[in-house]
């Protein structure tokens, strides 16, 4: 089976506030500015008030650039950094559901699931989930390959990204007063009162 | 510390910020604010619009004439959708400001109440940054940050939506002491040693260079820098619409404004040098026309404090995010002295040829042209007064007709061009610059758009003068339909209304001018009267602004008006 050609990506990696209406920030801006997003994941991190943002786009290195400064024009973005300039690792997630139905279609998916990271995590008689984690091309090697059994749904995490080695992405950044609402709030070890 | 409801604090942070007048207009949702202004009266002056575009206006204008945040304050729904016109005209052309609007109260939030909008949704693109206020012990460190974002930087509004209940709720007053510090939020400042070095030598290597002076020069306060870097080098300045006033427009060097209405020395000098050196500006499409054209064998420096700007529209060959006069002088010191004789012997032919074009040297006859009128109030104030135009064909002539001396003394809608801000914003401007005299040109399309702050005018005597360019049309509209749509007027004659009785109805002293005799007379009387004023000329129904770069054409490509005995 012929993999499908991974166009020309670029990975642009954010690390951003965890605040209400930062995504809807960042939507806006990329809407806006008309820019052309492929993926675009946000998930936290392990400091409670930094999400981070992996974001991927069919573009050259100029465009990727391009968002990154718009991007950090927004006071919510705390950091922005282009991946595509040093080694790094990228992982996505698919769950697939495919036909599951008859001999052939059973025999073919244990055997392609054999020759990738997949696994099966749901097995029923008439389908079967298939979990596939690995870089974004594996990913659309695989679906190729099982896509002829029958594909019946299908969700994509999209690309997650990290810098290889010590190549740290982080910020150590808290907000120095909080805010005095915030402030109080740990001292007291209360929900926000209205 | 005191213990003071949300709408005192509102209060006591705009007097930390050093705020001494804000433009607004009350209702339901910011009630409460209201209510504490008593208190504050004597501190705080709050002028009462007639519109809440109004107050937006008003608030740029006192921005950009005194350099300092400008403030309005509006209520929730209809207020705050009303001052997103003026919001997104400050955003455009980087003004700071900060926009207080009540919301309907937390629990309410999300229902469609009575006059509630999304606010912070409606106006996240045409802001800089903006907040939601959901807990009274956030507002203070809120109004801070707020001011901190609207002036450092890029400047650009910022709003701050606080719902009715937050404004009641009492806290503990503790002003923020420490300065801000954002994680994201890093404006640049100086250039890398290899940055300077590498824009030496382009300009040591330009046998044709030119500066595009921006707004920027006046935002950063790098006027003295740039003026060196001018006369150092020996290098011609041409001046962007919100650029002019960054230097003296008597000074040799400078050439005039750039761009579609812009003079035609300054275009050619842009399309035929070999260096430009952008500073503070942003290559707006006004400003290049058609960008595969642009400037083809130039070299380009580009400086500005906004990263994003640099290679957005034009291709930079040094590009320098950094505040210009930090930049400026981390390169002056090196700068060698140079000069370029055939380069402005060359600018001063085109110069020559434009000025035989000028419409001030023909015979009008019988005529009164709005490029004499602007020429005259010019004369007249000694070419010292703060204009506030509106946008259109007497903008346009404002910037040819009317020298700039002085920084911060063209006050215009560049960006957004929003008709109507003219009269507003100069309202705001004489509450910023009180000695100064001010005058709001406007045309008569733009001051219908606004002219219900007559009255606020009146009732705060504000002392400007009202220079109304009444052609009974939408000028520079009905220019585009005579050069692009076979004179198809469509929807650009105005039946208009007798201005100076309008005027009388306002208790505004008003004179009308129809003969070019009489303007000398009509603006000596407008500037000796106390108050604000309206002068209402009536010019040449269909005049055209030359030069003329169409839409998208290429720089050099301008439409001319023909010497005399051409046409």
């Amino acid at each position: 089976m012929a993999a499908m050609k991974v166009e020309n990506k670029m990975t642009v990696v954010a690390l951003v506030e965890n605040e209400p209406g930062v995504l809807n920030r960042i939507a806006s801006l990329f809407r806006r500015r008309a820019f052309n997003i492929d993926s675009l994941t946000v998930g936290r991190t392990h400091r409670p008030h930094i999400s981070r943002m992996t974001i991927r786009v069919v573009a050259g290195p100029e465009y990727a650039k391009k968002i990154a400064t718009n991007l950090q024009k927004l006071v919510n973005v705390i950091d922005v950094r282009v991946l595509d300039n040093e080694p790094h690792v990228e992982r996505d997630l698919a769950l697939i559901k495919v036909r599951n139905d008859d001999t052939e279609s059973r025999n073919t998916i244990t055997e392609i699931c054999d020759r990738y990271p997949a696994r099966i995590i749901d097995v029923g008689t008439e389908v079967v989930i298939i979990e596939m984690v690995g870089t974004e091309s594996i990913i659309e090697n695989f679906i190729e390959e099982v896509r002829p059994t029958g594909i019946v749904e299908m969700i994509r995490t999209g690309v997650v990204s990290m810098g290889r080695g010590t190549r740290i992405h982080d910020s150590d950044f808290q907000r120095p007063a909080l805010t005095q609402a915030a402030a109080e709030q740990a001292a007291n070890g209360n929900g926000r009162i209205v | 510390m005191m213990r003071l409801k949300g709408s005192e604090i509102i209060m006591e942070c705009l007097l930390k910020e050093g705020v001494h007048v804000m433009f607004g207009y009350p209702g339901g949702a910011i009630l409460p604010t209201y209510d504490a202004m008593a208190k504050y009266d004597d501190r705080l002056h709050h002028v009462l619009v007639r519109h809440e575009q109004g107050a937006s206006h008003m608030a740029d204008g006192y921005a950009r004439a005194t350099g300092e945040v400008g403030v309005c304050i509006a209520t929730s729904g209809p207020g705050a959708t009303n001052l997103v016109t003026g919001l997104a005209t400050a955003m455009m052309d980087s003004s700071p400001i900060v926009a207080i609007t009540g919301q309907v109260p937390i629990p309410a939030i999300g229902s469609d109440a009575f006059q509630e909008t999304d606010v912070t949704g409606v106006t996240l693109p045409v802001t800089k940054h903006n907040y939601l206020v959901t807990d009274v012990r956030d507002l203070a460190y809120t109004m801070k940050e707020a001011f901190y974002i609207a002036r450092t930087g890029r400047p650009g509004p910022v709003l701050v939506d606080v719902p009715k209940d937050v404004q009641i709720a009492e806290t503990e007053f503790l002003y923020p002491e420490a300065e801000i510090v954002l994680p994201g939020y890093h404006p640049p400042s100086a250039a890398r040693e290899h940055e300077v070095e590498a824009a030496l030598e382009l300009i040591a290597e330009a046998e044709r260079p030119i500066i595009l002076a921006g707004h920027g020069i006046m935002m950063s306060g790098a006027m003295g820098e740039v003026r060196e870097l001018a006369e150092r080098a020996q290098i011609p300045v041409t001046l962007t619409l919100l650029g002019k006033g960054a230097l003296p427009e008597d000074h040799p060097l400078v050439i005039g404004m750039m761009g579609m209405h812009g003079e035609a020395c300054s275009n050619h000098a842009i399309q035929e040098a070999d260096l430009l050196i952008a500073l503070g500006m942003r290559f707006d499409d006004r400003v290049t026309g058609n960008l595969k054209t642009y400037a083809v064998n130039a070299r380009k420096i580009h400086i500005d404090i906004d990263r994003s700007e640099i290679n957005k529209n034009v291709k930079a060959d040094v590009g320098i995010a950094g505040d210009l006069k930090t930049v400026l002088n981390q390169l002056l010191p090196k700068l060698e002295r140079k000069s370029h004789p055939n380069w402005i012997g060359r600018i001063r032919d085109w110069q020559e040829d434009s000025s035989e074009r000028d419409i001030l040297n023909y015979e009008t006859p019988g005529k009164l042209l709005t490029a004499q009128v602007i020429n005259d109030i010019w004369r007249i104030t000694g070419g010292d007064a703060i204009t506030v135009t509106d946008v259109g064909q007497h903008q346009m002539l404002e910037a040819q007709y009317y020298p700039h001396q002085r920084p911060a003394t063209l006050l215009t809608s560049g960006g957004l061009g929003t008709m109507g801000f003219g009269f507003p914003a100069a309202i705001g401007a004489k509450f910023g610059k009180p000695d100064e005299e001010i005058w709001a040109i406007v045309g008569d399309g733009g001051f219908q758009m606004t002219l219900c702050e007559m009255a606020t005018a009146v009732q705060e005597n504000v002392n400007v003068n009202i220079a109304i360019i009444n052609n009974n049309f939408l000028g520079m509209v009905r220019q585009w339909q005579e050069l692009f749509f076979e004179k198809r007027y469509q929807a650009t004659p105005m039946v208009n209304p007798d201005f100076c009785k309008l005027a009388d109805a306002y208790g505004i002293p008003n004179r009308l001018v129809t003969q070019r005799e009489q303007v000398e007379d009509a603006v000596q009387y407008a500037r000796s009267i106390v108050g604000p004023t309206l002068i209402e000329f009536v010019v040449e129904k269909e005049e055209m602004v030359y030069p003329m770069v169409p839409a998208g054409a290429d720089l050099h490509d301008m439409k001319r008006r023909p010497k005399p005995g051409e046409a």
